[in-house]
């Protein structure tokens, strides 16, 4: 009985200590890209370094393997100190681990190899897509069990968020991914042309939606008012955002298809979807924000706090931006530009990395037993990766909104004034500030990665016992 | 609009919508606290867990909730006017296939005329005319740079369009046909019929053409060959036959590269050289102004 009275660790741990590493090398493979787009050379004509297949790589293991690994970690912490139990079974969750870096491990074979679907940020082929199922469904067992067997009545509003990324996570994957297989490594999907594009963008956007956003917004809402030791600012608005949210995301796709061959009803409800998805996502990042009211000073010492807020402000730049960029007139301008690839890394590094970052440096220590070794690293750290978060997005709305600007312009004669390449050859300083930005945001994590290390050590893994629930 | 295979999935649309739009409404309005609750200093909800967390019952933002209101009406007013309820076109009509066909007609309307006063000049006036060959330079930038190269210098299996050299022609009117219809260019493979040493032998001879040293044994016998099946196409003499695309072989300007390895490369597998047709695409008059731009570069290429 004395393992009932703990929590799993172990898990969390193993998951913690990979999101890490993950993160180094998926952030490792975007630079290099990064630089690539400057310098094309870089790919020293070998096909598999060649951007096309490196992408891909960099997106799987940023997304699933940094972010997937910092969702797994968090939402085993959370659920288990939120209902006062451990988790539902050690050996599923065990699984869980050892599945999704099998998973990974899979992703970084086969995508330098090109065995790919196409299809965007599901390119891993029906093995792995399969393999990816099982382990969900295990993730979803060990989670709602976890759920089920609570010592508390009230479910906490983390576990909401979590529970409703998971579920979601598991329809979009298996409809998106739908093939005819027709040999190991390769397959078909079963939808065709535009139909197609519409289940790429609805399973795509709500990656972002529930993957990106619902789970991390499940990390904000513990560790948040955990590190800043106050209340969440309001029980109304998290019940308000995270219900719009969730109906009025899945919505959303079609304003990645706008002014194409998918209809016109489709891609008006996309873009209606995503402008009346502004005030949900300002709902959280008002909860996230307004929890630290009454005790803002301590942003100003607690490096940890700072990760945790900015990347909500952040959250809340890039959730009006998006809403944005969804309106047709504004997508015609910004639609294929480095515009898009700015909104997309203003969300990514300054939401959901930089909020991960803030939890991981909450929880190693506290899983080794340990203090931080060095709060002034920590805040070095923030200062490294916010500066390279600026730099990039700086540059890429510079670079997106000039693309656009010159595709369109037009001369006297009805002639483009600017031919494509042109085009490309203007774009090359920002490629190049964008690069710069990268190695900043890549330098954080390595001077993270240190700092943690030092702190955890030779230190012995505790096993934390569960407290009784207050009354 | 025939994007809805029964009326089913047209109401399906229509009242998921709307039942949506008008749950968020009243869903913020329950949820949203009276006025004169507000003012009270906020209590927790008396629930805690993991220790210390808890959670204020703060209500929600009045900003907050009046900018999802206006989202909300922002998306009923534009479902009125644009289409996405389904079936219901939307009270302005907009399609963006007509917001399409509208830009190119304006565009037309004010850009045709000078391209009609081109096409009423012959080829070799406009390519002096220094005003079109601007406008010719910039539509050759933007439609045939892809494969030609910026400066129409071309690229492996892409002609240089400079160097007065000419697969289908060179004259004003057939520099327009190729532009207009495209042209197709078959070489066949010989490979299998000749062998390796038989395209071996027809390589060195076709490289002698051009005054390289080869082996001079293999040559000859490539020559036989060479007169035998090449000839029909390319010519007895090797010049090559403009009506059929095939390229003078005596000339040292290669299209797919002139390197030993190249040439055999060539005969093994044949090539098959495609110029797409711009007639539908771009019409007549800008075809015509193209035509005069690329002659106007192989004048340059011969003063």
């Amino acid at each position: 009985m004395a393992m009932e009275q703990t929590y799993n660790y172990r898990v969390v741990r193993q998951f913690a200590v990979v999101t890490i590493i993950w993160g180094i090398v998926g952030m490792l493979v975007g630079v290099w890209i990064a630089a690539q787009l400057a310098w094309p050379v870089l790919n020293f004509d070998i096909p598999w370094l060649t951007f096309s297949r490196l992408r891909a790589l960099h997106t799987n293991a940023v997304i699933f393997a940094f972010g997937g690994s910092a969702l797994f970690a968090t939402s085993y912490y959370v659920v288990q100190r939120t209902c006062h139990v451990r988790l539902f079974s050690d050996g599923l969750a065990a699984f869980t681990f050892w599945g999704w870096q099998l998973v990974i491990v899979a992703a970084a074979i086969t995508l330098p190899l090109g065995i790919t679907t196409t299809k965007e940020y599901a390119e891993l082929e029906w093995p792995i897509d399969v393999l990816i199922t099982v382990v969900w469904v295990a993730y979803a067992i060990v989670f709602f069990g976890t759920i089920a067997k609570r010592k508390v009545s009230h479910i906490y509003v983390a576990n909401w968020f979590f529970g409703g990324f998971i579920l979601t996570i598991a329809v979009l994957h298996v409809f998106n991914s739908l093939a005819y297989p027709v040999t190991f490594f390769k397959s078909y999907s079963i939808y065709a042309g535009v139909q197609d594009a519409m289940m790429e963008w609805w399973y795509g956007h709500n990656a972002v939606g529930f993957f990106l956003t619902a789970g991390f917004l499940g990390i904000m809402y513990y560790f948040i008012p955990k590190q800043a030791n106050r209340p969440v600012y309001s029980y109304r608005l998290s019940v308000v955002h995270f219900w719009s949210l969730i109906f009025a995301y899945i919505w959303a796709g079609p304003h990645h298809l706008h002014y194409t061959a998918l209809p016109d009803w489709t891609q008006s409800l996309g873009m209606v979807f995503s402008l009346i998805l502004l005030a949900p996502s300002w709902g959280g990042m008002i909860n996230g924000i307004m929890t630290l009211s009454g005790a803002w000073q301590k942003l100003r010492t607690d490096p940890i706090l700072k990760f945790l807020i900015v990347s909500v402000s952040f959250y809340g730049m890039s959730t009006f931006e998006g809403p944005m960029m969804s309106i047709k007139t504004v997508n015609a301008l910004s639609h294929y530009t480095d515009w898009t690839i700015g909104h997309v890394h203003s969300g990514a590094l300054g939401w959901v990395a930089m909020v991960s970052i803030g939890a991981m440096y909450y929880l190693i220590p506290r899983l080794f037993g340990r203090q931080l070794h060095s709060i002034r690293l920590a805040e070095i750290h923030f200062w490294v990766s916010t500066i390279g978060i600026v730099l990039y997005i700086s540059a890429m709305w510079i670079s997106g909104v000039m693309q656009g600007l010159m595709w369109r312009a037009v001369n006297a004669d009805g002639t483009l004034t600017y031919s494509f390449v042109e085009s490309v050859e203007a774009m090359h300083p920002f490629y190049i500030v964008r690069l710069l930005g990268g190695v900043f945001f890549l330098a954080g994590m390595v001077i993270m990665a240190y700092n943690l290390w030092i702190t955890i050590a030779g230190a012995k893994p505790i096993e934390a016992r569960i407290p009784a629930p207050a009354h | 609009m025939a994007d809805f295979t029964s009326a089913f999935w047209n109401w399906f649309i229509i009242i998921l919508v709307i039942a949506g739009i008008v749950a968020l409404f009243a869903f913020n309005i329950v949820w949203s606290e009276p006025k004169w609750a507000s003012s009270k200093k906020p209590q927790t909800m008396g629930h805690v867990w993991d220790g210390d967390l808890q959670e204020l019952n703060n209500p929600l933002p009045r900003w907050w909730l009046n900018l999802f209101y206006i989202t909300l009406i922002f998306s009923v007013i534009y479902l009125v006017l644009y289409p996405g309820l389904g079936k219901f076109s939307g009270v302005l009509g907009w399609s963006e296939v007509k917001q399409y066909d509208q830009q190119v007609t304006a565009a037309n309307e004010q850009y045709g005329p000078l391209y009609e006063k081109y096409f009423r000049e012959h080829i070799p006036a406009l390519a002096r005319d220094r005003q079109a060959m601007k406008t010719g330079e910039r539509l050759f930038v933007t439609y045939c740079s892809i494969c030609h190269g910026s400066d129409a210098r071309g690229a492996p299996g892409f002609p240089n369009l400079h160097d007065g050299e000419w697969l289908h022609g060179g004259k004003p009117e057939q520099i327009e046909k190729t532009i207009l219809d495209g042209r197709a260019a078959a070489m066949p493979p010989w490979g299998p019929t000749l062998g390796r040493e038989g395209v071996f032998n027809v390589a060195e001879y076709v490289l002698s053409l051009d005054g390289r040293r080869v082996n001079e044994t293999a040559a000859r016998a490539g020559e036989a060959t060479f007169k035998k099946i090449c000839a029909s196409c390319h010519g007895q003499d090797g010049k090559g036959n403009q009506a059929l695309g095939a390229p003078d072989l005596t000339n040292d300007i290669w299209l797919y590269g002139g390197s030993q390895q190249t040439v055999i490369k060539s005969i093994t597998e044949g090539r098959q050289g495609r110029m797409p047709a711009f007639k539908e695409f771009l019409g007549e008059a800008k075809v015509h102004l193209l035509a005069a731009y690329v002659y106007s570069l192989s004048q340059q290429g011969q003063q």
